[in-house]
C-alpha cells in the first residue's frame, strides 16, 4: 500500500521538550522527595509511548491466545500497569538489576526480551525466551531474575542480588518488586530488617493495584500504607499511572541507594484492567464501573498521549502511526508464537544442572531415559 | 598427586583431624581461593559458629566474607540464593537442618529449580550446610533427618559426609560446584578424629560428588550407609568378622546423584543387601536403594530380599533409653545381617 500523506506538519514544528507538573509523593521518614516537575523530551515521550503501547497490545494479544487455548496454565496480565515497568526501566541503567513476581511480561519486555520471544514462551515453543521450559511466570534475561511464582519469595532474592551489588562494588542497585497481596508476607519483613541492617542497595517496590487476587487491600491489611510498612526504611507513595511520576521517584530512589544510604521503599499506586489471572473475570470483587472509571480517567497511555499532544511534543497522527507499527509487530510476533515448533522431547532432561557433564535423567518408567546436558 | 614439601625419608604422614577441623579447613581454603565465596548464617561470625565450625574465619576474613544473620531463615536463605543468582558463591549455614524447613521454599523453588526454569540462563552456585539428623537428647523438633526430603528433588545435589576426608573433600567440591548443594553434616561427628592422608591435607583435595566409597571390602553381604551410621556398620562388620561373616561396607557419600552402580557391583558380588540410615523408614534413602536394585542388573544376584535398617518410625523421644532405641544401633545391624544371611 502506498503511504498516504496524513500530516502536513514536519518535525521541526514540534517542541523539543516540555516540563510537566507531577503529583507530589507522600513521604515516610524522608525530609525531601522527588521533584514535582519533570522534563520530558519529544524523543523520550515517543519512546515511553511506544513501549507502553507495545506492552498493552502484547498483553491483549496474550488474552486472545489464552482464550483460544493456545496459551495454557497461569497467565497474569499487566495491562493498566504499564507506566510502572516503563517508568522504572527508564530511570535505571541496563546494568542495574530487576526482580519481580508473576505479573512479569511487561518487565520482561522492558528489560530487553523481544515480544516474539515472550509470546513464544507463553505458547510453549522452542523459540520462547527460555525455550519453553518456564512459561508465563518464569522468563529471564540479563539482569532480570524473573518471573517468580511463589508470592513474596522474590523479595529476599532481590535483597540478595543487592547484596551482590554491594559486594562487587560496581554501584549497581536492585529493584525488588512485589504486590499489595505479597506485602503481608513475613519473609518481606525479615528482608526489610536485613536490608536495612546491612545497608543493601535494594529498592523495594510495592505495586499496589488494590487487589490481591480477589481480596481488596482493606480486607487484607491492617495498614494499607504500604510505603510505610518498611517501618525504619524510608518510603514514597507514587502515582503509578503516571510514567513521569514513576520515573522521577525511581531516579530519586536509585540515587538514594547509590549514595550508600541503604534500602528505600516505593509504593506505586496502580491498577490492573484484567482479573488476577485469565481464570479470574475480575468483576466479582470490584465493579465494572470502577474499572471503566480508571480506564477513562487514569489510563497511563492516554495520560501520556494527552500530555504529548497538548504540549506539542507529537501529533495525534504520529502516535496513530506508532499504534499501527505496534499492532504489526504484535501480529508478527503472534504469528511466530503460533507456528514455531514445540521444544524437542530431548529438551525435557536438559538444564537440571549448570556446567555439568552430560548424564541421564529418569523418565516416567525405568526404561525411559533422557539425556541431560547443561 | 603428592604434595612435595621437601626431601622425605619416610612414608607420607597421615594425621588425626576432627570433622570440625576438616570443615574449618575447607571453608578457610575456599574463602582464600575465591573472593566470591562467603559464609552467612546465625552465629557464624563473632560467635565462631554455633558448633565452632567457622572458628577463626571472621577474625581472618572480616564482615564482608563472614556474615552473622538475624534469626530469619526464610529471609537469609532467600538473600543467599539471590546473591548466588547474581554471581556470588554463598555458603549458607543452617544451625541445624530442622530450621531449614522454615526456608525450604527458597531451597527448592528458588535454588533447585531455577537453572531448569531459565533453560540454563541463571545458575545458583550455593551450598546449604549444617548438622542433620539425630543428636543426643535434643528431642523431636531438633532430630529430624532431611536426606530423603532434599534427595527427592531434581536440581539439587545432596551430600552426606562421614569421615574428615569426606567432610573436607565434599565441602570443597560443593563450594566449587556451580549448582545448589545441600550438605548434611552430623553434630555427633564434629568432634570425632579421623585419619587424614597427606593427599587429603592438600588445598586442592576434592572428594567428587556422586561417587560412593567402599570403606571395607567383603564377600558375604553389602552394607550401604551414609553419615554417622557408616561407623556403626564398620563396628558391626568387625563383630561379624569374628563369626566368619565378611561385610562389604559402602559409604554413599552422596545421596543425590546416588552412585547406585557401586552398590550394584557389590550386590552382584555378595548377593545380600542391607541398607542403614538414621532417617525414618518410609520413603527413605534405603527405600530408594532397594527400588533401584530391583530395577537393575543386581536383582538377579540377590539371594534374599534387601533389608533396611533405619531410625524408628516415631518422632524422637527425649529419655535416653527411648532415644537410644530410636536410632539404628550396631546390634540392630548385626541382627539384620544375620536375618538376611539366615544364620
Amino acid at each position: 500500500a502506498s503511504r498516504v500523506m496524513v500530516a502536513s506538519r514536519n518535525y521541526a514544528d514540534f517542541a523539543n521538550e516540555a516540563t510537566f507538573e507531577i503529583k507530589k509523593c507522600d513521604l515516610h521518614r524522608l525530609e525531601e522527595g522527588p521533584s514535582t516537575t519533570a522534563v520530558m523530551t519529544r524523543e523520550e515521550g515517543l519512546h515511553y509511548y511506544k513501549t507502553m503501547q507495545t506492552i498493552r497490545r502484547m498483553e491483549l494479544k496474550s488474552d486472545q491466545l489464552y482464550k483460544q487455548k493456545i496459551i495454557r496454565g497461569f497467565c497474569h496480565l499487566y495491562d493498566g500497569q504499564e507506566a510502572c515497568c516503563v517508568g522504572l526501566e527508564v530511570a535505571i541503567k541496563p546494568t542495574d538489576h530487576v526482580i519481580t513476581a508473576y505479573r512479569a511480561h511487561g518487565f520482561t519486555y522492558a528489560r530487553g526480551v523481544p515480544v516474539r520471544e515472550i509470546l513464544a514462551e507463553l505458547t510453549g515453543r522452542k523459540g520462547g525466551c527460555v525455550k519453553g521450559k518456564g512459561g508465563s511466570m518464569h522468563m529471564y534475561t540479563k539482569n532480570f531474575y524473573g518471573g517468580n511464582g511463589i508470592v513474596g519469595a522474590q523479595v529476599p532474592l532481590g535483597a540478595g542480588i543487592a547484596l551482590a551489588c554491594k559486594y562487587f562494588g560496581k554501584n549497581e542497585v536492585c529493584l525488588t518488586l512485589y504486590g499489595d497481596g505479597a506485602a503481608n508476607q513475613g519473609q518481606i519483613f525479615e528482608t526489610y530488617n536485613m536490608a536495612a541492617l546491612w545497608k543493601l542497595p535494594c529498592i523495594f517496590i510495592c505495586e499496589n493495584n488494590r487487589y490481591g487476587m480477589g481480596t481488596s487491600v482493606e480486607r487484607a491489611a491492617a495498614s494499607t500504607d504500604y510505603y510505610k510498612r518498611g517501618d525504619f526504611i524510608p518510603g514514597l507513595r507514587v502515582d503509578g499511572m503516571d510514567v513521569l511520576c514513576v520515573r522521577e521517584a525511581a531516579k530519586f530512589a536509585a540515587e538514594y541507594c547509590r549514595a550508600g544510604k541503604g534500602p528505600i521503599l516505593m509504593e506505586l499506586q496502580t491498577y490492573r484492567y484484567h482479573g488476577h489471572s485469565m481464570s479470574d473475570p475480575g468483576i466479582s470483587y470490584r465493579t465494572r464501573e470502577e474499572i471503566q472509571e480508571v480506564r477513562s480517567k487514569s489510563d497511563p497511555i492516554t495520560l501520556l498521549k494527552d500530555r504529548m499532544v497538548n504540549n506539542n511534543l507529537a501529533s495525534i497522527e504520529e502516535l496513530k502511526e506508532i499504534d499501527v507499527a505496534v499492532r504489526k509487530e504484535i501480529e508478527e510476533a503472534a504469528q511466530f508464537a503460533t507456528t514455531d515448533p514445540e521444544p524437542p522431547l530431548e529438551e525435557l532432561g536438559n538444564h537440571i544442572y549448570f556446567n555439568e557433564p552430560p548424564f541421564e535423567v529418569r523418565g516416567p518408567n525405568q526404561w525411559i531415559r533422557y539425556k541431560s546436558v547443561s | 598427586l603428592q604434595q612435595r614439601r621437601g626431601i622425605r625419608l619416610s612414608a607420607p604422614a597421615a594425621i588425626q583431624v576432627t570433622v570440625r577441623d576438616a570443615l574449618n579447613q575447607a571453608l578457610d581454603e575456599e574463602l582464600e581461593r575465591d573472593e566470591r565465596v562467603f559464609l552467612l548464617g546465625e552465629e557464624v561470625a563473632q560467635y565462631d559458629g554455633a558448633y565452632k565450625i567457622s572458628r577463626g574465619l571472621w577474625k581472618k576474613y572480616g564482615d564482608k566474607r563472614v556474615i552473622d544473620t538475624p534469626i530469619s531463615e526464610m529471609g537469609f536463605t532467600g538473600i543467599a540464593v539471590g546473591a548466588a543468582m547474581a554471581g556470588l558463591r554463598p555458603v549458607c549455614e543452617f544451625m541445624t537442618f530442622n530450621f531449614s524447613m522454615q526456608a525450604i521454599d527458597q531451597v527448592i523453588n528458588s535454588a533447585a529449580k531455577t537453572c531448569y526454569m531459565s533453560a540454563g540462563a541463571i545458575a545458583v552456585p550455593i551450598v546449604f550446610r549444617g548438622p542433620n539428623g539425630a543428636s543426643a537428647g535434643v528431642a523431636a523438633q531438633h532430630s529430624q533427618c532431611f536426606a530423603a526430603w532434599y534427595g527427592h528433588c531434581p536440581g539439587l545435589k545432596v551430600v552426606s559426609p562421614w569421615s574428615s576426608e569426606d567432610a573436607k573433600g565434599l565441602l570443597k567440591a560443593s563450594i566449587r560446584d556451580d549448582n545448589p548443594v545441600v550438605m548434611l553434616e552430623n553434630e555427633l561427628l564434629y568432634g570425632v578424629p579421623f585419619e587424614m592422608s597427606e593427599q587429603a591435607q592438600s588445598k586442592d583435595f576434592i572428594v567428587p560428588i556422586g561417587k560412593a566409597k567402599i570403606e571395607r571390602q567383603g564377600t558375604h553381604v553389602t552394607l550401604v550407609s551414609h553419615s554417622r551410621p557408616v561407623g556403626h556398620c564398620l563396628e558391626a562388620a568387625a563383630v561379624l568378622a569374628k563369626e566368619g561373616v565378611e561385610c562389604e561396607v559402602i559409604n554413599l557419600r552422596t545421596i543425590r546423584p546416588m552412585d547406585i552402580e557401586t552398590v550394584e557391583a557389590s550386590v552382584v558380588k555378595t548377593n545380600h543387601l542391607v541398607t542403614v540410615e538414621g532417617g525414618w523408614p518410609q520413603f527413605g534413602v534405603g527405600a530408594e536403594i532397594c527400588a533401584r536394585i530391583m530395577e537393575g542388573s543386581a536383582f538377579n544376584y540377590l539371594d534374599a530380599p534387601a533389608v533396611r535398617v533405619t531410625g524408628a518410625d516415631v518422632p524422637m523421644p527425649y529419655a535416653k533409653i527411648l532415644e537410644d532405641n530410636c536410632i539404628p544401633q550396631v546390634k540392630d545391624i548385626i541382627f539384620a545381617v544375620k536375618k538376611t544371611l539366615n544364620i
